[in-house]
């Protein structure tokens, strides 16, 4: 199924593409001062008031680690329901995401909620295993109920240059997929510069992923303004290319809601008002839902809230 | 014949074992008796004040885990730095309006204050704690645990001495701080946050703000993360609506006047008494 996908120049070429995909490069500097200067946009109140609640609607809470177990997982699922025990106005989140084992309690504890079962698959977090069994483990969290996965793309390949290896995997990811949502993760801290990262998101588009997102959240480096920028921009040139919209998913290192609403201007001013939706763009997180709903609370008090009021998990 | 240019220092707020300048960007201006323009101190906002709480609940796990001779230490070492840096404290104060008598005798009271505290920090359990007598097969135990977060309201007009009069206790207990003091003491609030990161008091134990207690302090008994206030600063006209407020969070408010007693002390902490079946 080698797709022999070639980069010539400023061009993709191969056989799976209907057109060369034009890549471009990036300007880091120029990136990185976009970046921050978005991220630290004033937000006035009612906008504030409006992106803290897109925050939680748009979030994808997360557990992955390895003493995960049902019980935390339904603990984690009861949050995503009622963010805030106290407030009903308050709504679910996007999706829970979970690995692959935990898939069977969260669509059981979910219910038909509307929350999204996310399920990591593929070797998360290193990808490091045989592709047949990466696939496997696609289809059975598929099976058990997941509607969406989030996988990670082989970047020892595209870091070497074989780009088609990387293409096909991911196509051969949203093959196994099926109905269900792809994410694919970049894992931007190790590819280098932005010029790979936006390298990557255009193969990643390109082999089909609904959704490119930025790390596992397992490096030290995460999602950084300018890398959520760099991604953005790539969604809004591959949709000015080919016509077709893929979603953002932004994941690690982003803990308060200050960090959250700076995302939030970066995709709206670089994507548009139709990315702030939980279809088109979410926030790989744990501890930023509790930031979110204090602040929250601190907005319909006008009190200071109390970390320690909100359950864990 | 040149002139040297002289270099002023800029007053900063302590928040996290670091010293930044105030989110606000605000300053208040301090003059001496004399009317001339001495320093500009950083005024505290809301935010600052909500960012000092967030770094003393950060603080207080481990600074309330470890043991009471080891905060002994640290608080009879803010006495040793404290004495070491007299001379500015009394010259700070003299702008704030003190007679350089005055001032010793203010700089002498803090330092003796810390060390009494210090003294204190081993001792309280042993007074308040112990093993009860009770009628029935049971051992029943007394034992002082810290409040968590306290809010300071130090006298603007207390000097040094008002501070650790206040912040002495709190440490001793096991609690971390967020004192506010401004008017003449705001020089000296924002030195000592020097003499703290220089004595082995871990970032955010204690937090210091320059600024207006009218302005902040409603913030502070407000916060549902600050789990005692003292009100010792405040004007006591002001002191009623604010004590109202503590009772809307439960948060616990006193006024301990930085009296150096077991009352003091006991106002900066719980007591937790446990039953336990005894072997008959």
């Amino acid at each position: 199924m080698t797709t022999a996908l070639v980069r010539d120049g400023d061009r993709l070429h191969g056989d799976a593409l209907r057109a060369p995909l034009a890549v471009g490069g990036v300007d880091a500097v120029a990136l990185a001062s976009r970046a921050a200067r978005l991220a630290g946009r004033s937000i006035k109140r009612e906008s504030k008031s409006a992106g803290l609640e897109l925050t939680v609607r748009c979030i994808d809470l997360t557990t992955l680690e390895g003493a995960d177990t049902p019980g935390k997982v339904r603990a984690l699922c009861m949050r995503a329901l009622h963010p805030d025990p106290d407030d009903p106005g308050v709504p679910p989140v996007a999706a829970v995401c979970v690995y692959p084992s935990m898939v069977p309690y969260a669509v059981e504890y979910l219910g038909d909620s509307g929350v999204h079962v996310a399920s990591v698959a593929g070797a998360f977090p290193s990808g490091q295993s045989d592709l047949a069994a990466r696939l496997d483990e696609i289809r059975g969290a598929v099976a058990d109920g997941a509607h969406e996965i989030d996988i990670v793309i082989n970047r020892g390949a595209l870091l070497s240059g074989h780009l088609d290896v990387v293409f096909d995997e991911v196509a051969a990811a949203k093959e196994a997929c099926g109905d269900a949502h792809l994410k694919t993760i970049l894992e931007t801290g190790e590819l280098g510069s932005y010029d790979q990262v936006r390298l990557a998101s255009m193969i990643a588009m390109a082999a089909g992923s609904d959704v490119i997102k930025t790390s596992t959240g397992k490096l030290p480096v995460s999602a950084t303004p300018p890398v959520a920028l760099c991604m953005a921009e790539a969604i809004r040139d591959y949709e000015a290319q080919t016509g077709r919209a893929v979603g953002l998913k932004l994941a690690g290192g982003i803990r308060t809601s200050k960090q959250a609403l700076g995302y939030l201007a970066i995709v709206a001013e670089t994507l548009g008002t139709g990315w702030l939706t939980p279809g088109m763009f979410r926030f790989g997180a744990s501890t930023l839902l509790n930031d979110v709903v204090l602040q929250m609370r601190f907005r319909a008090t006008g009190r200071y809230a109390r970390p320690d009021d909100l359950p864990v998990d | 014949m040149t002139t040297r240019t002289p270099v002023a220092k800029t007053y900063k707020l302590f928040i996290g074992g670091a010293f930044p300048r105030s989110e606000s960007g605000r300053t208040h201006p301090v003059s001496d008796r004399k009317g001339r323009l001495v320093a500009h101190v950083a005024w505290a906002s809301r935010k600052d004040l909500r960012d000092a709480v967030r770094a003393a609940r950060g603080a207080h796990g481990a600074w309330a885990a470890r043991t009471p001779y080891n905060r002994a230490q640290i608080v009879y070492r803010v006495a040793e730095v404290l004495e070491g840096r007299r001379a500015q404290f009394e010259d700070e104060l003299g702008v704030g309006g003190m007679t350089p008598r005055a001032a010793r005798a203010d700089v002498d009271a803090a330092v003796d204050t810390a060390v009494y505290w210090a003294g204190f920090a081993d001792k309280h359990e042993q007074l308040v704690g112990g093993v009860n007598p009770v009628a029935g097969p049971f051992l029943n135990v007394s034992q002082v645990i810290p409040l968590g977060v306290c809010g300071l309201a130090c006298p603007d007009d207390g000097g040094v001495a008002g501070l650790v009069g206040l912040i002495g206790p709190a440490l001793a207990a096991g609690n971390t701080a967020v004192a506010i003091a401004g008017g003449p003491s705001a020089l000296v609030t924002s030195t000592l946050g020097e003499v703290l990161a220089t004595s082995d008091i871990p970032g955010g134990v204690v937090n210091l703000l320059t600024g207006d207690h009218a302005a902040l302090m409603g913030w502070l008994v407000d916060h549902a993360d600050v789990d005692m206030v003292d009100l010792s600063g405040v004007a006591p006209e002001a002191r009623g609506e604010l004590v109202a407020r503590t009772a809307e969070n439960l948060t616990r408010s006193a006024c301990t006047e930085g009296r150096e007693d077991l009352a003091t002390i006991q106002a900066f902490c719980d007591v937790r008494t446990v039953w336990h079946p005894a072997r008959i």
